[in-house]
């Protein structure tokens, strides 16, 4: 692919910038320049403002790919995946971080940021999103710690 | 110096081998090996994680943490010797996936380990001077030892991020001091894809002498001794050099506990001391001296004298996860699965 | 609008035609069809000609007067068009033939679908058929096009209970068919245990759930209705030809599991012709991929949602056994996947199976005939109606 064609999305890629239709609310990812919700559409022109997705959603469906697409050889078997984000649109990404099997229909994810590809050895690299298993990612704070020592290597791995 | 850090986050990849598995291949006693590198552990990336995604990571969990408005970071500096551009920035893709970009200055730092200590330094000068509001450093690297190389068992992947800032500061950086001389301990030349280094050269020349002599410099110029601090942090290329370079400065082992986690996660370079400094700021309390002292090879030392505020006890940890949970955690990998990750395996050309 | 007939129909065998050229197999098919017509080409007026995607697989585009050209037929100065629209690019230029007959633009057109898989590697046949999806916000995120209708397959299961028992055997049933045609690619037969256990493309499919790359080209000669007796005994009347889109990328689907442009063009073909699904005696269906299958049964309303993977597993599908015969030819599963020719072969399927001439896997007494194709996951779709004139 071109330079310039992957370039030029890279604020979609890289930060999931999507537009929200000011007529009808709806948010919409990639960004769209009509509102295909609104029953005239032509209200919607010029009215698509930007919106910026938080990137966490679910899994509604997935597969895990053996026969990569071109590029992506060294990274079989990997998780394809359509993601519902919490402010509505769907998207596809890999879903990273995960063994294949534990992935499931209804998994929390989110967004985070990896290589999708690169053009051979000498080429650019292209960057964006995929997801992640939400895990514990978002739990609450974390200030207080068990009074024990964690574990510290034996004495005899000091020597 | 009325500036510091102001929120951090440090990031480590899922993946981990152990020495006894990098042994088995090539038929060295993996488990004494690990034991005499106090290694237990190290990272590994995924095959789509490299300095960039990690450095990423690292700060999308800093920027939430510290509710910082991206258009305000003036200054974005990546230390690492596994830029994944020999030319071409990492920090420009960094500033991008963020949303900080134009209107800030960037750019890629490399010296050997400590490149991200001394991003620190350039950042807390421009914030200091009054020059940019917020600056980061980030320090991260998906370091590769030569196959069957003793780097092999410990060099690993990982990185931390540090908004240096005036408001909200949860660690003021009171002050900073360098150690720098030509000495070359380790090295890798332009198109080479595995790093050379001295041996035991690497040791008393180069790591204990830099590390030793910063380390009392900053005490002469803070006014300090050992058991001022709460929590001390260096340069961690293994488990044992740390372990050692504190004793003789005076340091005990619940000073350095929290600072070490080489053990755990292997050596991650520009990542190393800096993850240890965020595990120490994961349970430091407000009021504590915390003494930093980085090392790069070629070789350099900078040292840091900070004292954690009031705003640490209101700091929100929440987002992303705490150093303790990449320490703890992980999957193991298989030496095959680990060479195929690490692109040791040849494909067909392209 | 004047009623549309095929007079004649013409087809080269699917395959890895390794020693035969793209120009050579399309014009084996087109001159078939025009002798089955007994047409003489100073009657045409135009070629249609679908194909996917030339350019990239043969490095040739302008492909329809290279075809006219090495037919012998540049002299007629005929107007010649390539029709692309994915692996619907050989139904959808049968939808322009029709219209340029129906409309009264031409009196007789040759409708062509070839394509050539075979002289680029499979990798880069792959990226490709890609290119059929959404490139920009599937494609470049590792999605295959096996992966895409592999995602589909996952959520019909989760959605209705559809085994991998009944998905396997869609492929069963094709090759069934399939190993009774002389043009097929694929004439062995399948079993259920053996296409679960075919290695895995993208679970939940195998490599035995996915059509072939093959070479292969397919053509029919279309005419006014009110003029095809002059030309043969046995014309088949176009009753309906609709096409019908929607959204490129199948996270952007109203339905993950439905095919709204099958829906759509269904509902639209049936209510042309005047016909009911419960007409139709023998039907090709999109069968590329095997969950592709039950998703075309159910869109386009021969069963209710999620009714389809029993169908197929119950060996209700095949001639003789009810009232409709799916996939007669062997579908791209077992007859091939030549991408831009598969839509235009459907028709020649079906024109023979209306005209009596199936022979092993005629479905005795087919009157009503229907072909679906689809372009991608389901940004395009394409219903066309036969049925035996007498």
């Amino acid at each position: 692919m071109s330079i310039a064609r992957f370039w030029r999305e890279s604020p979609r890629r890289y930060n999931l910038g999507g537009s929200q239709c000011a007529v009808c609310s709806t948010v919409y990812f990639p960004p769209r320049s009509v509102c295909p919700s609104c029953a005239n559409h032509r209200r919607s022109i010029g009215k698509m403002e930007p919106f910026t997705l938080s990137g966490d959603g679910e899994v509604v469906t997935f597969s895990v790919i053996h026969d990569a697409a071109e590029g992506f050889e060294m990274q079989v078997p990997y998780v394809l995946a359509i993601v519902k984000t919490t402010e509505g649109p769907m998207l596809t990404g890999q879903v990273v971080d995960v063994a294949p099997g534990d992935v499931a229909i209804g998994l929390k994810v989110r967004a985070t940021f990896r290589k999708l590809r690169e053009e051979g050895r000498a080429g650019v690299i292209h960057y964006g999103y995929k997801f992640a298993p939400m895990d514990e990612w978002h739990s609450g704070p974390r200030r207080t710690r068990d009074p024990e020592p964690s574990p510290v290597p034996p004495e005899s791995a000091r020597a | 110096m009325e500036a510091g850090i102001v929120s951090y986050g440090a990031y480590v990849p899922r993946y981990r081998i152990t020495p006894e598995e990098i042994g088995r291949v090539w038929g060295v006693d993996g488990v004494a090996m690990g034991q005499g590198l106090n290694v237990h552990r190290k990272s590994v990336p995924a095959p789509d994680e490299d300095t960039i995604t990690i450095s990423t990571e690292a700060l999308r969990i800093a920027l939430v943490r510290g509710g910082i408005n991206p258009q305000e970071i003036g200054a974005l500096y990546v230390g690492s010797e596994s830029h994944p551009y020999a030319v071409k920035p990492t920090a420009t893709v960094v500033a991008q996936a963020i949303g900080a970009t134009p209107n800030l200055t960037a750019a890629d730092f490399e010296f050997a380990c400590k490149a991200g200590t001394a991003a620190i330094q350039s950042c807390l000068g421009l914030v200091a001077s009054g020059m940019i509001k917020y600056g980061v450093a980030i320090g991260s690297d998906t370091s590769q030892g030569a196959p069957g190389d003793a780097l092999e068992y410990s060099a690993s992947a990982g990185g931390a991020a540090f908004v240096i800032g005036r408001d909200r500061v949860i660690a003021y950086i009171r002050h900073t001091l360098s150690y720098t001389t030509d000495t070359p301990d380790f090295w890798r030349r332009e198109g080479q894809r595995y790093p050379s280094h001295g041996g035991r050269f690497t040791g008393e020349p180069a790591y204990f002498r830099h590390v030793t002599e910063c380390a009392r410099a900053m005490f002469d110029r803070a006014g300090t001794e050992p058991k001022d601090y709460a929590h001390v942090v260096f340069h961690q290329p293994n488990g044992k050099f740390p372990q050692r370079v504190g004793k003789q400065l005076g340091f005990t082992d619940a000073q350095m506990r929290y600072g070490l986690v080489t053990p755990y996660i292997g050596n991650t370079y520009s990542g190393a001391a800096l993850i240890g400094l965020a595990n120490v700021l994961d349970v430091a309390q407000p009021g504590q001296r915390v003494l930093v002292v980085g090392y790069g090879s070629g070789a350099g030392s900078d040292a840091f004298d900070l004292e954690t505020t009031d705003e640490l006890a209101r700091f929100d940890h929440s987002y992303g996860l705490p150093v303790q949970e990449f320490l703890d955690n992980g999957v193991e990998l298989p030496y095959a699965v680990y060479a195929k990750f690490r692109g040791k395996i040849n494909m067909a050309e392209e | 609008m004047r009623e549309v007939a095929i007079l004649g129909v013409g087809m080269t065998r699917f395959g890895e035609l390794w020693d035969r050229s793209f120009r050579e197999i399309g014009i084996e098919a087109g001159l078939q069809a025009l002798v089955d017509a007994k047409l003489s080409s100073a009657d045409l007026g135009a070629l249609y000609l679908g194909n996917m995607a030339s350019g990239s697989l043969i490095s040739q585009e302008h492909i329809a007067p290279l075809i006219l050209d090495y037919a012998g037929l540049s002299g007629r100065h005929l107007a010649a068009v390539r029709v692309e629209a994915g692996s619907a690019s050989g139904a959808v230029a049968l939808h322009q033939g029709y219209l340029a007959v129906a409309s009264g633009a031409h009196d007789f057109v040759v409708v062509g679908g070839a394509e050539k898989l075979t002289d680029v590697p499979e990798a880069e046949a792959d990226r490709v058929v890609g290119g059929t999806a959404d490139h920009e916000w599937e494609a470049v995120f590792g999605a295959t096009l096996p992966g895409l209708w592999a995602m589909i397959a996952r959520r019909h299961m989760h959605d209705f209970g559809t085994t991998r028992e009944q998905l396997a055997s869609v492929p069963v049933h094709d090759h069934a068919m399939g190993s009774k045609n002389p043009n097929a690619h694929y004439r062995n037969l399948l079993t259920v245990e053996g296409v679960m256990k075919a290695t895995p493309v993208a679970e939940p499919l195998g490599m035995l759930d996915c059509a072939p790359y093959s070479d292969g080209a397919a053509a029919v000669v279309l005419g006014p209705l009110d003029r095809a007796r002059k030309f043969t005994d046995t014309p088949v009347q176009i009753s309906a030809s609709q096409l019908a889109c929607d959204v490129m990328a199948v996270h952007h689907r109203r339905e993950i599991t439905t095919l709204d442009s099958t829906v759509v063009a269904a509902k639209r073909a049936f209510a042309q012709a005047h016909r009911l699904p419960r007409d139709v005696n023998v039907a090709e269906i999109f069968d590329a991929y095997s969950i592709s299958a039950l998703v075309a049964m159910e869109d386009l309303g021969f069963v209710a949602k999620g009714e389809a993977g029993p169908e197929f597993a119950e060996g209700h599908l095949a001639p003789g056994a009810g009232k409709l015969a799916v996939n007669t030819s062997g579908g791209m599963k077992a007859q091939g996947r030549p991408f831009g020719a598969v839509g235009v072969a459907q028709a020649v399927e079906l024109v023979r199976q209306l005209r009596g001439e199936a022979k092993e896997r005629q479905q005795a007494g087919a009157r009503v005939a229907l072909a679906h194709d689809v372009g991608g996951t389901g940004a395009t779709s394409v219903v066309h109606i036969f049925e035996r004139v007498n």
